[in-house]
C-alpha cells in the first residue's frame, strides 16, 4: 500500500518535514495532538505530564515488563494555537541526540479533510541524519528493545 | 581508511555531490571529471578518495586508465534511512486517524 506521508530532506540539511493529509476535520486532527491520552496510544508510550499552552510541558515514558525505564523524552510548549499551530521542542533523555524544534502546523483541506506539516529542525545536520540511521522499520514504539541496545552503545 | 567515513558526510558536500551527478550516467578517469570544475585537480582527487572509501565510486581499470563510476547499491542506502522513518510516521498517522475517527463516533 502506498504511504500518506511524505518526508523531505534534503542531503546536508538540519531539518526534514513531514506532511500527511487526513480524512479527518481539521479540530479532530489537532484534538490528537492535545489529548493525552491519544498522544499516548499514538506515540506508544505512556504521558506524565501533558500541559498543552504556552510555556507548558510535557513527559513521556515507556517501561518495560519488568518496571526498568527503556525511553523518557520531555520537552516545552513555545507556541499553542488551538486547530492551527503547536511549536515546541523534544527531546529524548540519555541519549546523544540533542534537542529538536517543532513546528506542527494544521490545515484543513475540506469540511472533512486536513493537512499536517511538521518542521523539525535539529541542532545539526550530522544528528539528523543519525536520527534517520535509528532502526525504526523494527519496532513502532521507541521502547522497542533493540533501539534500547543501540542507544546503550551509544552512551 | 584514515577517517571514520560514512555516506552521509560524503554526499554533505556539494562538490561530491556533482561528482556522483557526473558519473551517473557513465564511468569517468579523474581527469575527465576535474576537467568539470575550477576546482584544482588534487582537490577533485581528494574528493575522489572519499567517495571511493564510502563506497559510493567504484574503481575500473581500462588500460592505462581509472575510471571512475557510480556504485548504486551504496546510494540505494541512502534512501533507505528515510524509509524505515517515514513507515514509522505512516504507521502513527494511520493508528491516529483510525483513533480519531471512532473517537467522533463516539462522542456523536
Amino acid at each position: 500500500m502506498e504511504l500518506k506521508t511524505n518526508i523531505t530532506a534534503v542531503d546536508g540539511k538540519q531539518e526534514l518535514v513531514i506532511t500527511r493529509e487526513f480524512d479527518l476535520p481539521v479540530d479532530l486532527l489537532f484534538k490528537a495532538f492535545e489529548d493525552p491520552e491519544i498522544v499516548a496510544q499514538v506515540m506508544g508510550t505512556k504521558v506524565l505530564k501533558f500541559e498543552c499552552k504556552k510555556h507548558g510541558s510535557y513527559q513521556f515514558e515507556t517501561t518495560d515488563g519488568k518496571g526498568n525505564v527503556v525511553f523518557r523524552a520531555n520537552g516545552v510548549i513555545h507556541g499553542f494555537v488551538p486547530n492551527q499551530k503547536i511549536i515546541r521542542t523534544f527531546e529524548m533523555e540519555n541519549t546523544p541526540f540533542g534537542v529538536q524544534l517543532e513546528v506542527y502546523t494544521f490545515e484543513p483541506q475540506t469540511n472533512q479533510t486536513s493537512r499536517l506539516n511538521m518542521h523539525v529542525i535539529y541542532e545539526s545536520a550530522a544528528q539528523r541524519d543519525q536520527i534517520l540511521k535509528l532502526p525504526f522499520a523494527q519496532g513502532i514504539n521507541f521502547a522497542h528493545n533493540r533501539l534500547q541496545e543501540i542507544m546503550n552503545k551509544l552512551k | 581508511m584514515n577517517l571514520r567515513r560514512d555516506v552521509f558526510q560524503a554526499i554533505a558536500d556539494p562538490t561530491r555531490r556533482a561528482i556522483l551527478l557526473l558519473v551517473a550516467t557513465q564511468g569517468m578517469t579523474a581527469g575527465t571529471i576535474a576537467a568539470n570544475f575550477n576546482t584544482a585537480r588534487p582537490t577533485v582527487s581528494k574528493h575522489l578518495q572519499i567517495l571511493t572509501e564510502c563506497e559510493l565510486l567504484g574503481q575500473e581499470q581500462k588500460g592505462r586508465e581509472i575510471y571512475y563510476h557510480i556504485n548504486a547499491a551504496k546510494m540505494k542506502e541512502v534512501a533507505e534511512f528515510i524509509e524505515p522513518f517515514r513507515q514509522m510516521w505512516d504507521d502513527r498517522f494511520n493508528k491516529l486517524e483510525a483513533l480519531m475517527k471512532n473517537y467522533k463516533t463516539k462522542n456523536k
